[in-house]
């Protein structure tokens, strides 16, 4: 397998009262070909931020303060706008959570998709259509000849992010970034939609980067999964792994507070005490560390590196003697 | 019963004609219980609490308020019991007045049935700002200023200065990440069992109905399809829109069986008017999709205990 993406040492900075401070903070990671990565964490922890690097999208205030970012091996933090946008749209796109705000509610969707398409590729329009037609079908959307020339508001919510699917698919990217792009639906919806992207990502080979706030979700849907707090990577590795064994304090306090219907109701649920940092208070050391049941001064003197451990990647000084805790 | 609400419709006029948005429900919660109502966009949840809060008038149909008959009443007759039912909604930052402290956003039902005088409402905001988890230095700060959990705990912390016997929890914690609507649940659990509250709890996430519910009723398309206590929904679900949607939740616990897709198929079926005896599920359901008896028979609830019921022609067996 070869990577599609290769983000090294990325860090990003906004401006606060005490200077700019680090959102996005020497985060290093790779999506292989055809792979479905979750990229989990609060709000906050740096999710959207990372997908807006990757699609180059990042605008003032937020600044990419240092690192760089291959795209099937070129660095395109070194190309220009103009140059990058022969990437953006044909080897990576991204959806996000509200469909209705990505579409043009005044355009019929067959329109909406022709005018990607033609962005991409020198056709006539009546081939495009055609185009449009087949990919509203790939999506899943029934009687695609008619659909497309309906308008977002005759179409439901889940019926609009296969549309926006449509669309993203229409430059044929090799990468598909998925920005909460299931959290507005209804549960039915969602695993209606999810189960497209599987379909999606297997037919085509795409890789799917896959960014939600719920566990539930990335635990189904992903191979493997990167958690991030506090703009840093603090666990990654296969998803059952990580999901049955997980090494960092947080990723194990996040999977406790879970309220899933597995939960015993006649206990109170483990809860993170505290709030996530902020960047104009960023503690030293681990960013974990102040709402950490198991920290000790240590912690809050280094940044923890992400180290080896048991086949797959932790930040955390204490991992070895915590993981014998774990099992 | 606290509320009791019997066979209560509310249409709407639509472009395309009229809308059933609540379709003849009836429900009743218990003092000191949790009723959750759950069911996806649309299903009429909503439409529901706002005429338990007297917010909208139905069209047909009773709801009765702590032994009150409350569906003709005028909104002066309304305001007593407004001290008795209050609401928390679901975004933590458009409920509240960004323009006030918390302090001034906790005293505002006070001053507005001129509860006490300041001292004894100042008391009060202290007690109610420690019994949500936040300190005194918080009444000063105004809600851009604090953080969504925080914000949550405001509204609840307002919900309660009236000393109300009930609770509209209205999608209150859907906007919060997992560690924090931790926090928030708990809360809400504990300061149910210190005030004997009873929850009106609705939200479109099961688990949470799961953790709080005593009784959970399932709606869709503005009609309760099942109803039970949280056993009877949870781990014997008879209508198969309840045992879809249980089966649709994704769950990251991999010592369950659910680890992979493909429970429901990757079909879509589009929204049409109902026949007013049709079950409205029908064109979803993969039993009842092609029963003449799903298509043109009128549904009546069945009962299989005292409380657990469901509206199907072809329930799941158990």
């Amino acid at each position: 397998m070869s990577k599609v993406i290769d983000v090294r040492n990325l860090t990003l900075t906004v401006p606060t009262s005490k200077g700019r401070a680090p959102v996005i903070e020497n985060l290093s990671f790779a999506i292989e070909q055809g792979e479905k990565l979750g990229l989990v964490g609060e709000s906050g922890s740096g999710k959207s931020l990372t997908a807006y690097s990757l699609m180059r999208l990042i605008k003032e205030p937020v600044r990419i303060e240092s690192g760089e970012l291959f795209i099937n091996g070129v660095d395109v933090m070194k190309l220009s706008e103009s140059e990058f946008r022969k990437y953006r749209g044909s080897e990576i796109a991204m959806i996000y959570q509200d469909p209705m705000s990505a579409l043009n509610p005044i355009m019929k969707i067959g329109d909406q998709i022709v005018e990607s398409i033609l962005l991409h590729k020198k056709i006539s329009r009546k081939e495009a259509l055609k185009l449009a037609v087949g990919l509203l079908e790939s999506v899943g959307i029934p009687e695609p000849e008619e659909r497309v020339n309906s308008y977002p508001f005759e179409m439901s919510g889940g019926m609009l992010q296969r549309v926006v699917i449509a669309i993203a698919l229409s430059g044929e990217p090799k990468v598909l970034i998925a920005d909460e792009a299931t959290t507005a639906l209804d549960v039915t919806t969602q695993e209606r939609v999810l189960t497209l992207l599987n379909r999606l990502a297997e037919e085509r080979n795409l890789s799917v980067l896959l960014i939600t706030h719920d566990l539930g979700v990335a635990a189904q849907f992903s191979d493997r999964i990167n958690v991030m707090y506090g703009g840093r990577l603090v666990e990654q590795g296969r998803t059952k792994e990580v999901f049955t064994a997980p090494q960092h304090p947080y990723t194990r306090a996040l999977l406790d507070s879970r309220c899933d219907y597995t939960v015993d109701v006649n206990k109170p649920i483990k809860s993170i005490a505290g709030q996530p940092p902020r960047p104009d208070n960023r503690p030293t050391g681990c960013v974990f560390a102040p709402r950490c049941e198991h920290a000790i001064g240590a912690c809050s003197d280094t940044v923890p590196e992400l180290r080896n451990v048991i086949g797959r990647e932790v930040a955390c000084i204490r991992i070895d003697e915590l993981k014998s805790v774990s099992s | 019963m606290i509320i009791n609400v019997k066979n209560l419709s509310r249409a709407f006029k639509g472009s395309g004609g009229v809308v059933l948005a609540l379709d003849s429900i009836s429900l009743s919660l218990q003092e000191g219980k949790t009723l959750a109502v759950v069911g996806e966009s649309g299903s009429g949840k909503t439409t529901a609490a706002r005429l338990i809060l007297g917010l909208d008038k139905p069209s047909a149909g009773s709801i009765n308020v702590l032994g009150q008959e409350i569906t003709s009443f005028s909104p002066s007759q309304m305001r007593p019991l407004r001290r008795e039912i209050q609401v928390v909604q679901q975004d933590p930052f458009s409920q509240l007045n960004r323009r006030h402290t918390v302090r001034r956003i906790i005293e505002g039902p006070m001053l507005a049935f001129k509860v006490g005088d300041k001292k004894s409402r100042e008391q009060r905001v202290i007690e109610l700002i420690e019994a949500v988890g936040l300190q005194r230095e918080h009444l000063s700060r105004k809600p851009h200023e604090l953080s969504g959990g925080q914000c949550q705990r405001v509204a609840i912390a307002r919900a309660l200065a009236l000393d109300p016997k009930i609770l509209i929890l209205d999608e209150a914690v859907s906007a919060l990440d997992v560690s924090v609507r931790a926090q928030v649940l708990n809360l809400l659990k504990k300061l149910q069992k210190d005030r004997g509250l009873t929850y009106l709890f609705i939200t479109h996430d099961l688990g949470v109905a799961h953790y709080m519910a005593d009784e959970i009723v399932v709606m869709f398309r503005g009609r309760i399809v099942e109803r039970g206590t949280r056993e009877e929904v949870f781990e014997a679900p008879r209508h198969h829109y309840t045992a879809g949607l249980l089966a649709s939740v994704p769950v990251a616990d991999f010592s369950t069986e659910k680890t992979d897709f493909g429970v429901l198929q990757d079909v879509i079926v589009q929204a049409s008017p109902i026949k007013t005896d049709a079950c409205a599920y029908r064109s979803r359901c993969s039993v009842g999709k092609d029963e003449k008896d799903c298509a043109d028979k009128a549904l009546t609830e069945t009962m299989g205990s005292a409380s657990h019921g469901w509206i199907c022609h072809f329930p799941i067996e158990r």
